[in-house]
């Protein structure tokens, strides 16, 4: 982690510079499985037509209407021993993932699956089929014309999709809470630790820390503005 | 009332991503919900005022609901219970929140708020003393004191379930247990916290913990069955944990003192006693 102990540490304990961390590894691992999860499905998504779209688009697009506690419920439930996921890992040897950092990465890719899916989705429906037909034309293989011309083409909508991921993984609550169990360096993130903090009457640490996360929640989306008005004025 | 129809809104065709069209969408929604909620609440706003409204410490919402419903058919006088953590209750009763009775799940927070003069000392008592209990689903897991203290000092589980001792006296009393038995920072990573003793059962009930401590009045309260919890439980001796006194009190903004005043002085009948009793709380 790169922030400056010395400086912090005067502000916040210990326990809440572990939650920061844990909370940037947390984001981290999660945007990167996004990715390599979102990637392809959005790309199916712009292409096919076939009848599964509408379905799937609707079961992509459920986290973001869903409150995260009937998430965070059903997750809790299938990872349980007598759930179809418990029955997988414990079968294959890895236990129960509630209460474990896995058990979080995979609850965080459910949650913040649309908000990967939908910018790179409409970042390749935007291009349409022209440039794709002109690759073929040049005797482009479809994995080649994906490579070489789809996937420059979308580049604004997966740094979109990157930052969202990132940023709404931070943000989590709900699930973390549902799922967690607040086991230090595993399961004890920045928003759950706030939330220990008001609990327990701590105001000053849980003000501390909660600026923290308005300062980044801020810079974020005004970063997002940013992009978006250049990439505007690329298109104009 | 003159309804706007949200889907004139000029602009909206100027955004043209997913992302806009959502929050265009979830625009509406609050719109609407607004509209609803304005036309849903004001009529009824002036009934919130008679009547009293208690904050009840959530393990202990299953015999207040119960010595509620006895006290209204007393007195007349209508009862809303309104369940949280106490760590909750206090920030919001601070900030002005319109209860006239606080149900704690300590005595702390009680007296804060009559130091910072949110609550009133003379009607500040002690309704209920919980106790705490080690459960586990197997029936033949915890026979008796010997076996469950080697369960835990063994480390016998996968994961044994408590509350969060930080912001609940549940999990601070399941760790002076703990500490008793010099296992104060034993098994670190099977230790499963809850930000409540709720939650802290209900990671034993779903299976995804093996063990718990949890309180008495959760195992022994009706659950969604109605059948007795199943399988087998320890009551630690209550000298290994700080005492789990329950204090009550009269808040300083109440509108209804006087109605205030007489669902406390209930709260100390042998009527409501009974009830607690059987809910597992000593008197």
């Amino acid at each position: 982690m790169n922030l400056d102990n010395t400086t912090l540490s005067s502000l916040l304990d210990h326990s809440a510079t572990d939650a920061i961390a844990l909370t940037l590894r947390l984001a981290t691992v999660t945007t990167i499985a996004l990715l390599v999860i979102a990637i392809p499905l959005a790309w199916w998504l712009s292409q096919t037509r076939s009848r599964w779209r509408a379905p799937v688009s609707a079961l992509v697009t459920l986290p973001l209407v869903l409150p995260p506690t009937v998430l965070g419920f059903y997750l809790l439930v299938l990872m349980g021993p007598s759930g179809v996921i418990g029955q997988v890992t414990d079968a294959i040897g890895l236990g129960l993932l509630s209460f474990t950092f896995t058990g979080l990465v995979i609850g965080s890719i459910i949650f913040s699956l649309p908000f990967a899916v939908q910018p790179i989705q409409h970042a390749f429906e935007s291009i349409g089929p022209r440039p794709l037909e002109v690759a073929m034309t040049l005797r482009a293989r479809p994995l080649d014309a994906f490579l070489t011309v789809s996937l420059p083409m979308a580049k604004p909508g997966i740094l979109v999709a990157t930052i969202l991921s990132f940023a709404h993984t931070v943000g989590e609550f709900g699930v973390v809470l549902m799922i967690g169990g607040n086991i230090a360096g595993q399961t004890r993130v920045v928003s759950t630790e706030i939330y220990t903090y008001v609990e327990s009457m701590q105001y000053t640490q849980a003000h501390w820390l909660a600026a923290i996360m308005v300062v980044f929640s801020f810079a974020v989306l005004l970063w997002l503005a940013l992009l978006k008005r250049q990439a505007r004025g690329v298109l104009s | 009332m003159p309804i706007r129809n949200p889907s004139s809104t000029p602009g909206a065709i100027a955004f043209t991503t997913p992302f806009s069209i959502h929050l265009l969408l979830w625009w509406r929604l609050l719109l609407t919900a607004t509209l609803a909620l304005t036309m849903i609440l004001a009529p009824g706003s002036s009934k919130a005022t008679s009547g009293l409204n208690v904050a009840v410490a959530a393990n202990f919402v299953a015999p207040a609901l119960e010595i509620s419903e006895t006290f209204e058919a007393k007195t007349g006088i209508a009862v809303t219970i309104s369940s949280g953590s106490t760590g909750k209750f206090y920030a919001q009763i601070r900030h002005g929140a319109p209860f006239d009775v606080f149900l704690a799940a300590d005595s702390e927070s009680i007296t804060k708020l009559i130091d910072q003069g949110w609550a009133v000392p003379s009607d500040h008592f002690t309704y209920a003393v919980g106790q705490l209990v080690l459960w586990s689903p197997d029936p033949a897991r915890l026979r008796d004191q010997e076996t469950a203290v080697a369960v835990l000092k063994e480390g016998r589980f996968d994961r044994l379930a408590m509350a969060n001792p930080l912001v609940a006296p549940y999990g601070a009393a399941a760790q002076d247990v703990l500490a008793h038995l010099n296992l104060a920072t034993a098994w670190p990573d099977k230790r499963i916290q809850g930000q409540s003793i709720g939650q802290a059962y209900q990671f034993v009930a779903s299976g995804n913990a093996d063990l718990g401590f949890v309180a008495l009045s959760q195992i022994i309260q009706s659950n969604d069955s109605n059948q007795p919890v199943r399988g087998s439980t320890w009551l630690p001796p209550q000298s290994w944990y700080r005492p789990l006194t329950q204090d009550a009190a009269r808040l300083t903004k109440s509108m209804n003192p006087e109605q205030a005043r007489a669902f406390l002085l209930f709260l100390r009948s042998p009527d409501a006693k009974a009830i607690m009793a059987r809910y597992g709380y000593q008197p």
